[in-house]
């Protein structure tokens, strides 16, 4: 962690910044007055939920912004220039030289048609900044301090031929090309698994300290921010809701708002025990199962007993989502059966009994995909009322009524909207619904709450338990997010490379990680603590690997 | 051996498999014409020995399928058969009619492609400009006139009203070549108005389809100019559609000339090919037929094969 | 219906140009015998009249009122072109969607059967199809029919396709639901508009494409009137410098440019104001 100096010369002064969107009825504000400075290599970290901004911000502070968009009042002073006012021409030549840009997607940002190290190499050969070969040769300087393996060669491989860790890492090297004053950094480990994220944050905090970059870091994540930033700035629905140096800002936050996403981080429900001897609800018994000759699941097993949750959890490609669509009957298992309340359920959906099928309900991880645009509320949760439990009519409307109640929406005022009009916690709360109307005994929950805003996300966790009290309902909730297993889960699976490596109740798997992966997984979660990254790294460097 | 070779020698061998299916499908079809061929030439007139005689000198008696590949293996070597209408080689009526036509498409091909790539990107380098909107316009009103309007149209103008160019194409082979370009200037440019529009608006749209990526946000945001964004960023992802649509237009001049050849009375195949239909010379609308459809499906099959080799997500396995 | 009027409001001047050509060209074809002073085949007066008061656009080569046959001629064209491009969208929508829903077999076989039809220049398919049937109206319309399921089929496909793979679509899989209910409901709707603006474009093919048959001799058969085939009654004309030949193809080029106006406008707003 730096110390902030109060005497470092300013770099960036936005002041009184208005941006305003297209939207299809006229104009929308998207930034509304905001004030920021930034001195010379200070780290500002910008925290919000998805539309408060924080992209448009930091795109501003480029003198950038999407197509669309239009800076209405205000000042971006960069350097003594005033970007809002400037010629195109001047901010272009600050851009990729003075000022440089990580973008959440490395993947998508890097272009499919040029090798790494020509991309690289661009800014500075196209600016003038440093002939080819010197550009070259600091390219690969800059791979090695990033800690990317072979840094040679990997400039002269093609986007697609290297991982998505490696690509962010190699962004942050490209914005590094011309040495800029200032980078901004997009919600760059998003995307990331959170063992990935902890190398791609330690990597990028080190070259920010060593060439003495200021930067502005977006990001949802506090924890993430708090390891990257000097201060915090946070933003709801275009303004500024605090700022504040990063250490007080987490131990003393002055708003409600901000107060308020502190506390979702750290929910926790009473554990349900489960009854001895019981039958489960559902079960894996040593199911394998792949796709052609990629063999995805390798002897999985375990048990959903009644009104109890139970977290699978893994990083992406671990096989949690698969062993959802065996369970389903999407996908038929090569070797292994699924078991419902005892008896063996036929390996393929469409040899299903309508009651099995009733039995087993799906929430979707994508608010969005999960509800047909084009079908209204009404619809969309009457189908399955209709579908299995035969209501018709005067009863069918009435049992529409009481399941959105049950979902805290009004039946007077969403009944016949379409999903295209609802927020996505509220989409999310009517696929909840869509499940809910089959009166199911159980219910896959894959990812429910990750395409969500924490607050919604907490509203989305409370709601699920609330139902599954009152129905009894056994619950499977696949996750990658290890506060939400602890906010859920009475018990938790932990998968690796399509292997069950872990199985046990949420307090002793987290308190006593039987399996050197659980270690890694949970070590590899950012606390709110600042010095956590530091810690980290610190003790993975004392027990080289 | 790269994936992409793979990929490639797939569509080759999907291409020999579909001429042939394409070359079956058209030999069955002139076999359920209603009615005898032997019977239909000879007239009703005929005696039943005679029909059958003629029957035994066609090949007719034969079963199907070996007249089939006998007729397949004729035309790989160049040998089509004889006419019904004239008797002649079918051969000797095509070779010199498909130069003319392969002429006429190459002409159209050399002057449209390179202005219509470059409208195209000029389009989308100005998006929404007056010069944008304007190529919008026109280019939609183009793609929607018919053939033979804008060959009257020019006939009228171009050919009756200030005699600069002749009306009717009658060339022939051993003209000069100036004297060649000069009588087919007409119906060139008929085909080259027609083809264009629709070149230049899929051009625009490829490259616009691009500009939406991320990686084109992040052109800009490395400070790199609108020209250059355009030409390194965009043009080598949009590769692949462009060439599509030029291969679809190339197919399209070496069918579309059919029309055009007829109001221009070019001696070409598309005429031979409304002639033999209007008059049932099924032998050589069989012929003709196989012809064009061997272009058409070659001229998609250069175009898989490219767009394959520019993708860029095949790129570094190339070698 | 006042948000119908309120996105009517938003339409650049070539859709409004477009959808008032639309209309004119509905009511002269539904009113056609009302409008036109004279009977369709009927000869009322000598070969190639200049245009006069009483033959407005002058008489054709049998001496039938040019006027008179143009306005017939809407009626044939369009209510042919229309009919074709509704069997062709019919036919090739639900195929495509249900390739799309069922996949596996289903969806290669016929898959490679759309193929092997787009493999076949169209106009030479149905030159050679019309050679096979002989040309009559019946065999034309359904010819061109069967030439257009081949791209609406594609076109349906690759959209049902995109719709496919939404959770949605799983879930009422997983509901149990049946084929029929998968496509009419779930499906459809979300690429109906997709399927609508795809429909003006081919009206306007299918429409392009009978003209030119019948250019050709091969389509609409005399003495029914249509524009393709009066162009090439009269073509001869053209060579005195008369425009009247003309007259039709310019009918064919108004009513396409009109459709295509419409069509982009309606794209370019689905696409989602875009650009």
């Amino acid at each position: 962690m730096k110390t902030v100096g109060k005497d470092r010369p300013p770099l960036l002064t936005i002041r009184d910044l208005r941006i305003e969107g297209k939207s299809t009825n006229g104009w929308t504000r998207l930034v509304d007055g905001v004030d920021l400075d930034l001195a010379r290599g200070e780290v500002l970290g910008l925290i919000g939920e998805s539309g408060a901004g924080k992209s448009t911000l930091g795109l501003a502070a480029m003198g950038f912004t999407r197509d669309g968009c239009r800076i209405t009042s205000g000042s971006i002073g960069f350097d003594g220039i005033d970007l809002a006012r400037c010629g195109e021409h001047v901010r272009r030549d600050f851009r990729g030289k003075r000022i440089a840009y990580v973008a959440q997607s490395a993947a998508a940002s890097f272009n499919p048609a040029h090798k790494l190290i020509d991309q690289h190499c661009e800014a500075p050969v196209v600016k003038k900044v440093m002939p080819r070969a010197k550009a070259e040769a600091e390219a690969v300087e800059l791979y090695r301090k990033m800690r990317l393996p072979q840094p040679e060669g990997i400039g002269f491989r093609y986007p697609h031929q290297v991982s998505g860790g490696q690509l962010q890492r190699a962004m942050t090297a490209m914005a590094m090309a011309c040495k800029p004053d200032l980078i901004i950094f997009d919600e760059p480990t998003t995307a990331l698994d959170v063992t990935t994220q902890i190398e791609v944050l330690a990597s990028i905090r080190d070259i920010v300290e060593q060439f003495g970059t200021a930067a502005i870091y977006i990001s949802h994540d506090l924890a993430v921010v708090a390891q990257m930033a000097d201060r915090i700035m946070v933003l709801k629905n275009g303004r500024t809701v605090e700022t504040a140096e990063t250490r007080t800002m987490l131990s003393a936050p002055q708003e409600e708002y901000t107060k308020s996403l502190w506390a979702v981080r750290s929910l926790e429900r009473p554990r349900q025990e489960r009854g001895t001897g019981a039958r489960p609800v559902m079960s894996l018994k040593n199911v394998d199962a792949g796709y052609g000759a990629a063999k995805v699941l390798e002897d999985v097993s375990f048990d959903i007993h009644c009104g109890q949750t139970v977290a699978v959890v893994g990083e992406s490609g671990s096989g949690k989502s698969t062993a959802a669509r065996v369970i389903s009957g999407i996908l038929k298992p090569s070797r292994g059966e699924v078991l419902f309340e005892g008896r063996k359920l036929p390996a393929d959906y469409l040899s299903r009994s309508r009651e099995d099928l009733r039995h087993v309900q799906m929430i979707y991880q994508m608010p969005d995909t999960a509800l047909n645009p084009r079908q209204s509320i009404r619809d969309i949760i009457g189908r399955p009322v209709e579908f299995y439990l035969g209501l018709k009519g005067r009863e069918k409307e009435q049992r529409i009524r009481a399941l959105l109640e049950q979902i805290e929406l009004d039946p007077a005022i969403y009944m016949d909207r379409r999903p295209t009009e609802l927020s996505g916690g509220q989409k999310q709360r009517i696929g909840i619904a869509r499940a809910l109307a089959a009166e199911p005994k159980f219910i896959i929950c894959d990812e429910v709450t990750s395409a969500l805003d924490q607050l919604v996300a907490a509203g989305i966790l409370a709601l699920l338990a609330r139902v599954q009290k009152e129905r009894d309902l056994a619950l499977m909730f696949i996750t990658h997010d290890l506060a939400t297993v602890k906010a859920v889960a009475d018990e938790v699976v932990v998968m690796q490379h399509g292997r069950v490596v872990e199985t046990g109740a949420v307090e002793t798997v987290f308190a006593n990680p039987a399996h050197a992966y659980t270690t890694h997984l949970l070590q590899s979660v950012p606390e709110m603590d600042p010095d956590w990254l530091t810690r980290r790294t610190m003790s993975n460097r004392a027990v080289p690997a | 051996m790269g994936r992409i070779w793979i990929l490639v020698g797939e569509r080759l061998a999907l291409g020999v498999i579909t001429l042939l299916v394409v070359s079956a499908l058209i030999f069955v079809g002139v076999e359920l014409l209603p009615g005898d061929l032997a019977q239909e030439i000879l007239g009703q007139s005929a005696t039943p020995e005679t029909v059958a005689a003629f029957r035994h000198e066609l090949g007719l008696d034969q079963p199907a399928i070996q007249r089939y590949f006998h007729w397949l293996l004729g035309a790989v070597q160049g040998d089509f058969g004889t006419s019904l209408a004239n008797n002649r080689p079918i051969s000797e009526l095509l070779s010199v009619r498909l130069g003319n036509t392969l002429f006429l498409a190459a002409f159209a091909a050399t002057v449209s492609i390179p202005l219509a790539l470059t409208l195209g990107i000029l389009a989308a380098l100005y998006r929404n400009s007056i010069f944008d909107r304007l190529c919008n316009v026109v280019a939609l009103i183009w793609v929607s006139l018919p053939e033979f309007f804008v060959a009257y149209v020019l006939i009228l103008f171009l050919a009756v009203r200030v005699a600069l160019f002749p009306s009717l194409s009658n060339i022939d082979p051993g003209m000069p070549f100036g004297e060649l370009v000069y009588r087919s200037f007409l119906p060139a440019l008929t085909l080259v108005l027609v083809v264009m529009a629709h070149m230049m608006r899929m051009t625009r749209a490829a490259i616009i389809n691009v500009l939406a990526s991320p990686y084109i946000e992040m052109a800009r945001l490395k400070g790199m100019s609108r020209l250059r964004v355009i030409l390194y960023h965009a043009l080598p992802n949009a590769l692949a559609p462009i060439i599509n649509v030029v291969a679809l237009n190339l197919a399209y001049l070496v069918v579309g000339v059919v029309v055009v050849e007829v109001v221009f009375v070019y001696p070409g195949l598309g005429q031979l090919f409304v002639d033999a239909v209007t008059h049932r010379d099924v032998m050589v609308v069989q012929s003709v037929g196989l012809l064009f459809a061997a272009a058409y499906i070659l001229l998609n099959l250069i175009a898989d094969v490219l767009s394959i080799v520019t993708n860029p997500r095949l790129m570094g396995e190339r070698r | 219906m006042t948000r119908f009027f309120q996105t009517l409001k938003t339409a650049p001047y070539t859709a409004w140009f477009g959808m008032a050509v639309i209309l004119l060209v509905a009511i002269i074809a539904i009113l056609a015998p009302v409008i036109a002073p004279y009977g369709e085949t009927a000869v009322v007066g000598e070969q190639y009249e200049p245009w006069s008061s009483q033959f407005l656009l002058g008489t054709d080569n049998l001496g039938r009122d040019m006027f008179s046959r143009l306005i017939y001629g809407t009626r044939n064209t369009v209510g042919l072109a229309l009919l074709t491009t509704a069997i062709a969208f019919t036919v090739g929508s639900l195929l495509g969607i249900v390739a799309a829903v069922v996949g596996g077999m289903t969806d290669r076989l016929l898959s490679r059967i759309i193929d092997v039809i787009m493999a076949i220049p169209s106009l030479i398919l149905a030159l050679m199809l019309l050679t096979i049937v002989g040309a009559s109206i019946a065999s034309m319309v359904l010819v061109i029919a069967l030439i257009y399921v081949a791209p609406v089929f594609r076109l349906a496909r690759a959209s049902a396709q995109s719709v496919v793979v939404m959770d949605y679509i799983q879930a009422a899989r997983l509901r149990g639901e049946g084929l029929g209910w998968l496509v009419v409901r779930e499906v459809l709707p979300n690429i109906a508009s997709t399927l609508v603006a795809e429909f003006g474009l081919r009206f306007c093919f299918v429409f392009l494409f009978i003209a030119a048959l019948s250019f050709l001799g091969l389509g609409i058969q005399p003495p029914t009137a249509d524009w393709g085939s009066m162009l090439k009654e009269n073509a001869t004309l053209i060579s005195f410098g008369d425009i009247t030949p003309l007259l039709p193809a310019a009918a064919i080029a108004v009513l396409t440019v009109s459709i295509n106006f419409v069509v982009d406008w309606m794209l370019h707003r689905s696409s989602g104001l875009k650009d």
